[in-house]
């Protein structure tokens, strides 16, 4: 029996990216992961195996539904046929948690399977309060929104990633989803401060935090170059960026994502259980 | 300097273009190589896509063909949905107009075989009836019966072997396809869908099924193709698939 009182929101503990080839073990011993992520549009058929394991899982775990192809960036209208997809999964599921990108996917009805930069600017500020305005309004739930990783920027910005992101928490209602790793990586590309970054967030919105692994290359000047491909272990120093956030929001649900070259379970498993470590020894 | 995203994309869908003016770097200079990073995800990703779209055409063509030929694809047919999963619904006809793959013929219906069985892993879920209660009808009552199939059902007529191809270059030990025209059926009896090889006429028999025939209507429109037809062995295959969710013998 589905005991959806106990799901309706995230714990503060580890969860993690769930993968299908993991479906055995995790429904056997999750070991230190309590929690689940999906993304939206890998549940969007009409059945079969992915919505059978995804109910069996709803049963056992609180479930963060992560949408990567709604474009909430989008300089065009949101596409109502995918919102319409949003609304049928979280209104069957449930979900504890469903969120979205600081990003666009879709232009001129194509979409790019990647989350693609915009400039923070007050008419990008408009659109997008706009957007999760609708999306609000049509899912009937709070959304979180995640901040990006960046390889570049845009001359025409006049808000800070922080002030951008806090100013749509403020006009939507909004919560947001910190990816830590995100932070680390634009960080480095664009040198600024990580923890001047984390500093300025308003950590009080934050419903989730994400962790990851990246790529490390340089651009033509030599200059570090990062790459978000969740297709490794997390680095050192965003484990210690993790502690320092944490240090300051207190306990949050913090996941691992990694989806390229997705490891056995043990591997995965163990990066969940260092994020137990780390939420354990968070500073009274 | 704002950029707009028809720029955007226009750029990153061709690297013969310019990046666009006000993207810049931590120094506010030109971003240059860093906005290579949408151009590769973009390829990467739609490539890896394919690939796992399309094993078996992927390993008739080999992995540098099929890298080459994904990169043309996306470029033609960017995904018109975030619903990866049907991603490379124009590939058949793709590789059907390609001047180079002509002596390969079979690849469009080999294609088209891979993407029937996505959208069958992905078709809703359906309960099949118990196959006594076709045994429980009468010859006559049996004939007048029309019966509903599985969402997950679907059918493939093709005038290569793409049974045998397909078999060939999934499962270690099938044999090596003959030149043939192969009709196939897939069904998913839980959650993995399987392709069969139908025999002579079973197809139009089952088209005609599900154009709403009787079973018997549909057999006097096999028997026309294929006087050989065998209802038996063609029914049995659809039971033994869980296709059949409903009958109706009203008549």
């Amino acid at each position: 029996m589905l005991d959806a009182a106990a799901h309706d929101r995230l714990p503060a503990a580890p969860g993690v990216g769930y993968k299908p080839q993991h479906f055995a073990q995790i429904t056997a011993d999750p070991g230190t992961v309590k929690w689940l992520e999906i993304h939206a549009e890998n549940y969007m058929g009409d059945g079969g195996r992915p919505i059978a394991q995804l109910r069996r899982l709803a049963e056992d775990f609180a479930m963060s539904v992560h949408g990567v192809g709604l474009s909430i960036g989008g300089e065009g209208p949101l596409d109502t046929d995918h919102l319409a997809r949003l609304k049928h999964l979280v209104t069957w599921l449930h979900p504890a948690s469903f969120s979205e990108h600081l990003a666009w996917s879709t232009h001129d009805s194509h979409f790019y399977n990647d989350l693609l930069p915009l400039p923070y600017t007050d008419a990008s500020l408009q659109r997008i309060c706009d957007h999760i305005d609708e999306l609000q309004g049509t899912i009937r739930r709070r959304m979180l929104l995640e901040n990006p990783s960046s390889y570049l920027a845009f001359a025409e910005s006049t808000w800070s990633e922080p002030e951008f992101l806090s100013e749509i928490s403020r006009r939507t209602g909004c919560g947001l989803l910190l990816d830590v790793n995100n932070v680390f990586v634009s960080a480095t590309n664009l040198d600024f401060s990580p923890q001047g970054y984390i500093d300025a967030f308003p950590l009080d919105k934050v419903g989730e935090i994400h962790l990851g692994g990246h790529d490390e290359d340089e651009d033509e000047h030599g200059h570090p170059l990062l790459i978000d491909s969740h297709g490794a272990e997390v680095v050192d120093p965003v484990w210690a960026l993790l502690d320092y956030t944490l240090a300051k929001s207190g306990p949050k649900p913090v996941l691992v994502e990694w989806d390229n070259d997705v490891p056995d379970w043990p591997v995965l498993e163990t990066e969940a259980a260092r994020a137990a470590t780390a939420l354990e020894r968070i500073p009274a | 300097m704002s950029v707009s995203q028809a720029n955007f994309t226009r750029a990153m869908m061709d690297a013969g273009q310019q990046v666009p003016d006000g993207l810049i770097d931590h120094q506010a200079q030109p971003a240059g190589r860093r906005f290579s990073v949408y151009r590769n995800n973009i390829a990467v990703s739609l490539t890896e896509a394919m690939h796992s779209a399309f094993p078996v055409i992927a390993k008739l063509l080999g992995k540098q063909n099929m890298d080459g030929l994904a990169g043309i694809y996306l470029r033609q047919h960017p995904p018109s949905s975030p619903l990866m999963m049907f991603y490379g619904e124009h590939f058949p006809a793709f590789l059907e107009g390609m001047e180079q793959l002509k002596h390969l013929g079979y690849l469009g219906d080999v294609a088209r075989l891979e993407l029937a069985l996505r959208r069958a892993y992905h078709a809703a879920d359906a309960a099949p009836i118990a196959p006594e209660a076709l045994g429980a009808l009468t010859p006559q009552d049996l004939m007048n019966t029309r019966v509903a199939l599985a969402p997950a059902v679907l059918l493939l007529r093709s005038p290569w072997p793409i049974h045998g191809l397909w078999r060939y270059n999934s499962e270690d030990g099938a044999p090596k396809p003959e030149a043939q025209a192969q009709d196939v059926l897939i069904t998913r009896p839980e959650f993995d869908p399987i392709p069969q090889l139908l025999p002579p006429a079973g197809a139009a028999w089952i088209r005609a099924l599900m154009g709403g025939a009787s079973i018997g209507e549909a057999l006097e429109q096999a028997a026309a193709e294929d006087e050989t037809f065998d209802l038996g062995a063609t029914l049995a295959l659809l039971l033994q698939g869980g296709a059949i969710t409903g009958l109706d013998s009203k008549g």
